[in-house]
């Protein structure tokens, strides 16, 4: 008893690839639609069709495998896993196992303990498979092909990782790398991000591994948390009790909060995996690797690096607003345009995050435009329309992109800046409110706060507060 | 003269000539299957009406001067492995019965580009795995010079329908000898192309690293052009060759002129029928007698390819077939508990005996634990034997031999000795494994009467080569047959 336990943990992640069509053969990848609309004889396994590889899939693991510094092969070659399954319509899944695309890389990863490396075994292309729909009523089993053949990729780790934070940082790192190529949204929620753990536990000090699990198909960090703690516990209980981990594959079932065994390492399927005789060895030549790697962006590590030399905001405002590459260039376009990079960081961390938020989207949901929002700022700064005014043009212009000077001169936002205008509605709001003045006469600082907000209403918020402020004082003598 | 007299290019001159048109031709062809289907059948769907409505849409286009190629108007047989929009494909199966593609093979759409006019589906092997087309679900087609016995197989049907002019020409495949063996029995011209020649889009996969489609015709003229009519580089096949030659019909000349014709001494040993020989290598004399420099050698490899042929082939296979699961299309069982129980009996049910020995055979190639001793070796077999012709054609521009050990067997008596039956592919098989085009021609017959092909085989993408050799053969052979003929009357 009380022995020392240390969890060792792997990934296979799962990445749904953001092309227009599907891997081997034209028809949309496109969300939705009527069952079995996306489809054509390749996707849902007709005889006689034929698979074509889609050249896109192929750039977009070579970039991912770049990104995450892997060796490309140079020859690789898809493989044949075969598996009887409804929602598969050749009974056989086109993947690759003897030479995937991408091997021998790692991702850096930073935690609370510093920054460490969790090693890429492999990287490959494989086709995702249709959905089964149970009628529960009908008593019967439909099958919708429209997912059969959309593009993913799976990304195999090593077994470098510790504790589940070092897993959700290392998600993280390539949901960002991905997300930055373009190459996938990387949504767990929605299914384009998922992953299996793979969890042993070892005495600490121990050379060799335990027996691993694998729980397979976690779509949310809190489910992967949560597996990571069951199971490391259910693994250490079991070697307290002085008995042994099977290898097997469990499922974790989200609701109840547990995990339970699918299949041993026993009862395992015989794939008999076989090189596909219908595609070609890909080739990846030298020029079309260069042209890959000229065309990678900067990624997020490289961009908090420059952001701190150009720009003067603090680091946590770079670490968010890097989080993704879509609110990254809405910060550098609009702070080209306007010069302000910590106004921009405002508008952005501030407002626009509350308002995804509350609407429940994603940075790459976003509408407005750099040019737009850089106006917004400046008309702020012309004292044109006042700060509160600002926060209704940018609701609006959140969802419209309209242009904020056009907007408010339309709706009559701007401030009015006619001081005999002020001043009579200044006058008026002293007249109307006689126990404030007496109470600021009567030493109560305060109360003028009261008095500039009557005003401002009386104005619909379309004055300068500090001219309001300064008439006031003036006014009160 | 009846019109089924006519070979396939010179009917179509005649329709453009307008001497006949391409209904009559085709009426004539359903007159013929009404004689002789019930005996022979070669057809596993030969629809009448419709077929007449595709002729005389293709009439009207040649009228029109749209269509003008070599085969315009030309009533074709497709093999049944081959999908056609709108009309049954079955493979001979029972688990693809009144499955009807939503699509047609690029080479049936090129077929109809060219003019030519589908009949109806033939006969097969089920599934393209057998040599003598006894195993289709659909019943046995018989060899049209002795209806005891087999046309050879899997495209029997096809074979067996231009040798009965139940059609001027026909499609077949060849995964292992699957077109030249039954031409051979049934005393036609078949020519297996170069892998990656005719896109395989649409043709129901047996195993998909050695299909290929062909033409099954009268002479070698009709290959030429129905060949030309087929072959394509298709963006749809992965496998597809886009820089070949296609142009065959060039090749059509009689000359044979410093040719350098192999002849491999591995092909003429133990267990080659003395009759096959002896009519085989007459053949060759013809073509040395031609200007061709004829030699033996040694091959290699030869008694190889029939066990790596049959590792990879029926590993493909239990892939391949594995999509007939009775949940999208075909066949399925009738009750059942659940759906492990419906996919069992369903393939229980729609497989029949060799296709399951096939199946099986291939699941066990593939198993852990088993996939290197057999599937990887069997590559690397392949490899060599793609090697050993490598050599060969260093040396020569074109290889002769046998395309079976034998003529036509009796009905039945194949099919007791499966492992007898594939030994019988051993001339045909290696020419799969290294993806050559081979041919066979009719070379002469045995003391029954019974059709002998002689095979020859060329470099991979050389078909104009083997073209050109065996064009000269047959014209050749035709004016010593018929000086024979002058000879013995006189």
């Amino acid at each position: 008893m009380g022995k020392n336990y240390e969890t060792v943990i792997g990934l296979e992640v799962h990445v749904e690839l953001a092309t227009k069509t599907k891997i081997f053969c034209g028809c949309s990848t496109a969300f939705g639609g009527e069952p079995n609309s996306h489809t054509c004889p390749v996707c849902t396994g007709m005889p006689g069709s034929l698979p074509v590889l889609n050249r896109q899939v192929l750039e977009y693991a070579i970039a991912v495998g770049l990104a995450t510094n892997c060796e490309i092969t140079r020859d690789a070659k898809f493989d044949r896993k075969n598996y009887f399954y409804p929602d598969n319509p050749q009974n056989y899944q086109i993947s690759q196992l003897y030479l995937p695309i991408c091997r021998n890389g790692k991702v850096e990863i930073e935690t609370k303990k510093g920054k460490k490396y969790v090693g890429i075994h492999e990287i490959h292309m494989e086709e995702d498979a249709g959905k089964l729909i149970h009628d529960e009523r009908e008593d019967c089993s439909l099958v919708d092909y429209n997912r059969s053949g959309v593009p993913l990729l799976e990304i195999v780790s090593e077994p470098d990782m510790r504790d589940a934070e070092e897993v959700i940082a290392c998600l993280e790192t390539l949901r960002m790398l991905i997300q930055y190529l373009g190459a996938s949204d990387c949504k767990m929620q929605e299914g384009s991000m998922r992953a299996d753990v793979n969890l042993s536990v070892r005495e600490a000090g121990a050379k060799e591994f335990g027996t691993r699990t694998e729980t397979k198909n976690l779509n949310s960090f809190r489910a992967i948390m949560h597996v990571i703690e069951h199971e490391t516990q259910r693994q250490i209980d079991l070697l307290e009790e002085g008995r042994e981990v099977v290898q097997e594959t469990r499922r974790w079932d989200d609701n109840k909060g547990y995990s339970y065994a699918m299949r041993s390492k026993e009862d395992a399927r015989d794939y008999r995996y076989f090189p596909d005789p219908d595609l070609m060895p890909v080739h990846v030549s030298e020029e079309m690797l260069e042209e890959i790697r000229a065309k990678q962006p900067e990624f997020r590590a490289e961009r908090i690096e420059r952001y701190r030399r150009e720009f003067d905001i603090p680091a946590y405002d770079i670490g968010i607003l890097t989080e993704t590459k879509q609110m990254a260039d809405l910060f550098e376009e609009t702070t080209a345009l306007c010069g302000q990079p910590k106004k921009v960081s405002n508008w952005l961390m501030g407002e626009t995050l509350r308002l995804l938020k509350e609407r429940n989207e994603d940075p790459e949901d976003i509408r407005f435009s750099p040019k737009h929002l850089a106006k917004l700022i400046s008309l702020v700064d012309a004292k044109e329309i006042t700060g509160s005014v600002a926060k209704d043009v940018f609701v609006k212009m959140f969802e419209e992109d309209i242009d904020p000077e056009a907007y408010a001169e339309e709706q009559g936002l701007k401030t009015v800046n006619d001081e005999s205008a002020l001043r009579r509605t200044v006058e008026r709001v002293l007249t109307e409110n006689p126990q404030s003045v007496a109470d600021y006469k009567g030493g109560r600082q305060k109360a003028i706060g009261f008095l500039v907000g009557q005003t401002m209403r009386a104005m619909k918020g379309k004055a300068d507060p500090g001219l309001v402020n300064r008439m006031l004082k003036e006014l009160l003598g | 003269m009846s019109i089924l007299d006519y070979a396939a290019a010179e009917l179509s001159r005649k329709i453009k000539e307008g001497k006949h048109t391409a209904i009559e031709a085709m009426e004539a062809v359903f007159e013929r299957i009404g004689e002789k289907e019930e005996e022979y059948r070669c057809y596993i769907t030969a629809d009448r009406e419709s077929a007449l409505i595709r002729a005389a849409v293709v009439q009207r286009k040649i009228e029109a001067g749209e269509l003008c190629g070599p085969l315009a108007g030309v009533p074709v047989a497709v093999k049944d492995n081959l999908c056609t929009k709108g009309v049954p494909t079955s493979c001979a199966s029972r688990i693809l019965a009144n499955f009807v593609p939503p699509y047609s093979a690029t080479a049936v759409e090129n077929l109809e580009k060219a003019g030519a006019v589908m009949i109806g589906k033939t006969n097969m092997d089920e599934f393209a795995m057998g040599s003598t087309t006894e195993t289709s679900f659909y019943g046995v087609t018989k060899n049209p010079v002795d209806p005891g016995r087999v046309p050879g197989g899997s495209s029997g049907g096809s074979a067996a329908a231009v040798a009965l002019a139940e059609c001027f020409m026909a499609l077949g495949s060849d995964t292992g000898g699957s077109i030249r063996q039954p031409a051979s029995y049934c005393g036609v011209v078949g020519l297996k192309p170069t892998y990656g020649m005719v896109s395989r889009y649409g043709l129901v996969a047996y195993a998909s690293s050695l299909d290929q489609i062909g033409p099954i015709t009268k002479n070698v003229e009709d290959a030429a052009y129905l060949l030309e009519a087929v072959a394509s580089y298709d963006e749809k096949d992965s496998t597809s060759a886009p820089d070949a030659e296609r142009d065959f019909a060039e090749a059509l000349t009689e000359d044979v002129k410093g040719m350098r014709i192999g002849i491999p001494r591995d092909y003429f040993g133990e267990g080659l029928d003395a009759e096959v020989r002896k009519v085989v290598l007459a053949a060759a004399e013809t073509l040395r007698a031609a200007g061709a420099f004829v030699e033996e050698f040694d091959l290699g490899m030869v008694k190889y390819a029939v066990p790596a042929y049959y590792t990879i082939a029926t590993a493909e296979a239990s892939s391949n077939l594995e999509r007939f699961d009775g949940i999208k299309y075909g066949y399925r069982t009738g009750d059942f508990e659940g759906l492990h129980n419906m996919y069992k009996k369903t393939r229980s049910e729609g497989f029949g005996e060799e296709v399951k020995r096939r199946i099986m055979l291939g699941s066990f190639v593939l198993s852990s634990g088993y996939y290197d001793a057999f599937y990887l070796k069997a590559l690397r077999t392949k490899a060599l034997i793609k090697k050993a012709f490598d050599e060969a054609f260093a040396e020569f521009d074109l290889i002769l031999g046998p395309v079976a050990p034998s003529t036509a067997p009796k009905l039945g008596e194949s099919l007791s000795d499966p492992l007898k039956m594939y030994l019988g592919d051993i001339y045909t098989i290696a020419v799969n494994l290294a993806g050559l085009p081979g041919i066979s021609v009719p070379c002469g017959k045995d003391k029954n009467g019974l059709p002998i092909g002689m095979q020859l085989i060329g470099d991979c993408f050389a078909e104009k080569k083997l073209i050109r050799a065996a064009y000269t053969y047959e014209k050749r052979k035709a004016g010593a047959d018929a000086w024979a003929k002058i000879m013995r009357r006189s």
